[in-house]
C-alpha cells in the first residue's frame, strides 16, 4: 500500500473521532473520540514521515502521544470531580451555563 | 536523511548530523534569550518542590512571593533582551533560537513583555486571600464533610500559583514558537493548567466545573483539529517549520488541497483560543464559571498570547497566501464584531457580558490582523496592551462587589452601585467607557489605531462594521453604567469592600494604564510601532 492510502486512512478516523464528539453524551467517550482524532494525527504524521523520506513526522508522532497522556491526566481529574459532584459524566447535564 | 541543511522544524529538537545518517546532534540552545522563558518555568518547578516540602502555613506567602519574583524576573530580562545589541546587531530582525524552534524578534518580546505585566496582576488577584475563591479542597465534592473542614480551617490550593506560572510559561512560548510542533506544544502547556484552574472555583462549583469540562472538552477538540492541520502542512513541505512552509507555498503550487486544508485547521485551532466567532461558544461559560481572577488571566494573557501565534502564523507561514485567507478571516472578523456585540446586549451577568465583550474586542484586533501590513501589526499590539489592561482592572472590580455567597454576578444586583460606592462604581464606569472606546481612554486610541491601519490597507468596508458594531457595544456599555448610577440601588444590596494592596494595585493599574494610554499613548504607540517594524523573524 502507498503512503496516500495511510492518509486517507488517518483523514477516515479524524472524522470518525469529530462525529464522536459531536453525538456522544457521555464525557469520557467524547474524549476517547478526542484521542482518536490525535492518534488520527499522529498516522497522517507518520505516514507524511513516508513520503518526504524525512524522520520529522516520527518525531513529531512521540510528542503528540505525551501531549495526549498529559491530556488525560488532567480531563480525567476533571471528570471525575464532575462525577463526584453530580454523580453523572453526561455532558448534557451539565447545563447551568447557557445563553 | 541526506543533504546539509537539516529542517528547521526538526532541529527544534534534534539535528539530524549529515554525515551520519540517523546520528541525532543536539541544537545549541541559547539560554541567554530564552532567558524570561525559562525563569517563568523555572520558578513553576520550584513552586512544586515548595509544595512537596515547605509546611502548609509557609506556602501561600512562598508561593506568591517566587510567582511574582517570577515575573518580574522574566519582564525585566525581556527588557534586556529588546536592548539588546548582540540579537539585533546591524538592523537584524532578530534571531531563531534551539535552531530555529523560537524567534526571538521584537513583535515576540512586545508581545512577552506584555504577557508577563498582566500575568503579574492577574497573580496579584490570585494572591488575594481575603475572600479567597479558590477552594479549600479540589477532590472534596460540594457539600462533603471534607469541603466543610477544609473551609473552616481556611485551607487553600496554593498548586494554584504553579499551575499559573506553568500556563503563562507556555503563554510566552505560544507566540515565540517559530515552528509549528512547538506551538502545538506551547498551546497544550498553557491550555492545560487552565482546564485545571477553571475548576477551582470556591462557591459555585458545580457552575465551575461546568466551565472546567466544556473549556477541556472544546478546548481537545480544537487543538485535535490545529494538530490534523499541522499535519497537513507537513505533508504539503516536508517541515513544520513556518520559514519552510512559506517557501514551500511560495515555489510549490501543485498541491494545494494539502496547503489549504493546513491554513483551514490552523487558522480554526488558533481563532477557537481567541474566541472568534463561529469559534467561540465556550468563552462566555468559561469566563462566568471560572473563578473571577482566572477569569482575569484568560482574558487578558491568553488572548494576548493566541493573538501573537495567529500573527505569526499568518503574517510568516502564510505571508505570501494574504489573497487566500484574508476573504475567510474577513468573514470571520465581521462575524466575531457583529455577534459578540449584538448577544453583549441581552445579558444579565456581569462576567458573561465582560466575555462577550472580549469576543466582540477579539474581532476588533482581528481588523488589525487584516490589515497585513507593519502598521497592521503594530496596531493590533497596542489594542491588546490597552485592551489587557483595561480587561483586569474590570475582572478586579467585579472581585470586590460581594453578596454573602459570593461575587455578585448579576446585573440586577449592580443597580444603584453608583449611589452606595461612587469610586468602586465611577471606576468600573471608565472601564466601561474605555471598552466602549469613549475619546480620552486606552479603548479609543486602540481603535483608531487597529481602523486607520484598516483602512490604509483597502479594508473600508470592514472599519464600517467595525464602527457600526463599536456603537451596537457602546449601547449595552452605557446601559450599565445607567444602571449603576440613575437606578435606586436594591435594599439589600451587594457589599463593597475595600480593596486591600493586592486588589488595590490591580485595580489601580488597570485604570492608571486605561488612562494613560488615552490621553498620551505616544510611548507606548511607538514602542508599539518600533516592535512591528521589523516583522517576525522567519
Amino acid at each position: 500500500m502507498s503512503p496516500v492510502h495511510y492518509v486517507a486512512l488517518s483523514v477516515i478516523l479524524f472524522m470518525i473521532g469529530g462525529v464522536g464528539v459531536l453525538v456522544r453524551r457521555n464525557a469520557i467517550v467524547v474524549f476517547m473520540c478526542v484521542e482518536l482524532m490525535l492518534n488520527a494525527c499522529n498516522l497522517a504524521f507518520v505516514a507524511f514521515a513516508r513520503v518526504h523520506d524525512n524522520l520529522d513526522g516520527q518525531v513529531i508522532a512521540f510528542f503528540v502521544m505525551v501531549v495526549a497522556a498529559a491530556e488525560v491526566v488532567v480531563g480525567l481529574a476533571i471528570l471525575m470531580a464532575i462525577y463526584r459532584a453530580r454523580r453523572s459524566a453526561s455532558v448534557d447535564d451539565a447545563s447551568l451555563l447557557k445563553y | 536523511m541526506t543533504g546539509t541543511a537539516a529542517p528547521a522544524a526538526l532541529a527544534a529538537h534534534a539535528t539530524l548530523a549529515a554525515s551520519a545518517p540517523g546520528a541525532i546532534s543536539a541544537p545549541p540552545i541559547e539560554y541567554s534569550q530564552l532567558g524570561p522563558m525559562l525563569v517563568v518555568f523555572g520558578a513553576a518547578i520550584v513552586g512544586v518542590l515548595v509544595e512537596a516540602f515547605a509546611p502548609r502555613p509557609a506556602r501561600r506567602g512562598t508561593q506568591l512571593a517566587l510567582s511574582l519574583g517570577g515575573l518580574a524576573a522574566a519582564f525585566v530580562w525581556t527588557v534586556v533582551i529588546a536592548a539588546s545589541r548582540q540579537v539585533f546587531a546591524n538592523g537584524s530582525p532578530g534571531h531563531t533560537a534551539i535552531g530555529g524552534a523560537v524567534g526571538v524578534d521584537r513583535p515576540t518580546l512586545f508581545i512577552q513583555g506584555t504577557i508577563v505585566v498582566l500575568a503579574f496582576i492577574s497573580v496579584l488577584l490570585i494572591g488575594d486571600t481575603r475572600f479567597s475563591p479558590f477552594v479549600a479542597q479540589a477532590a472534596a465534592p460540594p457539600g462533603a464533610t471534607a469541603e466543610q473542614e477544609g473551609l473552616a480551617a481556611g485551607a487553600m490550593h496554593t498548586e494554584i500559583f504553579p499551575l499559573t506560572l506553568f500556563a503563562v510559561g507556555g503563554m510566552m512560548l505560544f507566540p515565540a514558537a517559530n515552528d509549528l510542533l512547538t506551538m502545538f506544544v506551547a498551546l497544550e502547556v498553557l491550555s492545560l493548567p487552565l482546564y485545571l484552574l477553571c475548576g477551582l472555583a470556591r462557591r459555585r462549583r458545580l457552575l465551575s466545573h461546568e466551565a472546567a469540562m466544556k473549556y477541556f472538552l472544546l478546548g481537545a477538540f480544537s487543538s485535535a483539529f490545529f494538530l490534523f492541520g499541522i499535519a497537513m502542512l507537513y505533508g504539503f513541505s516536508g517541515s513544520v517549520s513556518l520559514a519552510a512552509i512559506a517557501s514551500t507555498a511560495a515555489s510549490n503550487t501543485s498541491n494545494s488541497t494539502l496547503l489549504f486544508a493546513g491554513i483551514a485547521l490552523t487558522g480554526l485551532g488558533l481563532l477557537f483560543k481567541i474566541g472568534a466567532v463561529p469559534f467561540h461558544s465556550w468563552k462566555p461559560d468559561v469566563y462566568q464559571g471560572a473563578p473571577t481572577p482566572v477569569t482575569a488571566l484568560m482574558a487578558s494573557c491568553t488572548v494576548v498570547s493566541a493573538f501573537g501565534a495567529l500573527l505569526r502564523v499568518f503574517y510568516v507561514a502564510f505571508g505570501n497566501l494574504t489573497w487566500d485567507w484574508r476573504p475567510a478571516l474577513w468573514v470571520i472578523a465581521v462575524l466575531t464584531m457583529v455577534v459578540g456585540a449584538v448577544i453583549a446586549i441581552t445579558q444579565t451577568d456581569v462576567k458573561r457580558l465582560l466575555a462577550y465583550s472580549s469576543i466582540a474586542h477579539a474581532g476588533f484586533v482581528l481588523t488589525g490582523v487584516l490589515a497585513v501590513s507593519t502598521a497592521g501589526l503594530s496596531s493590533a499590539l497596542f489594542y491588546l496592551v490597552a485592551y489587557g489592561f483595561t480587561t483586569v482592572g474590570a475582572f478586579a472590580v467585579i472581585t470586590l462587589v460581594r453578596d454573602p455567597g459570593g461575587e455578585a454576578d448579576h446585573l440586577s444586583r449592580w443597580a444603584g452601585l453608583g449611589r452606595r460606592s461612587p469610586v468602586v462604581a465611577g471606576i468600573f464606569a471608565f472601564f466601561l467607557l474605555a471598552f466602549a472606546g469613549i475619546p480620552l481612554t486606552s479603548g479609543f486610541t486602540g481603535k483608531f489605531a487597529v481602523f486607520q491601519a484598516a483602512i490604509a490597507s483597502g479594508e473600508t468596508a470592514l472599519v464600517i462594521v467595525g464602527v457600526l458594531s463599536s456603537a451596537i457595544a457602546a449601547f449595552f456599555y452605557v446601559r450599565v453604567i445607567v444602571l449603576m448610577f440613575f437606578s435606586d440601588p436594591v435594599p439589600d444590596g451587594p457589599e463593597v469592600v475595600l480593596p486591600n494592596v493586592f486588589s488595590g494595585t490591580a485595580v489601580g493599574v488597570g485604570a492608571a494604564v486605561t488612562l494613560l494610554l488615552g490621553i498620551a499613548p505616544q510611548p507606548v504607540l511607538s514602542l508599539a510601532s518600533h516592535a512591528a517594524n521589523q516583522l517576525f523573524v522567519g
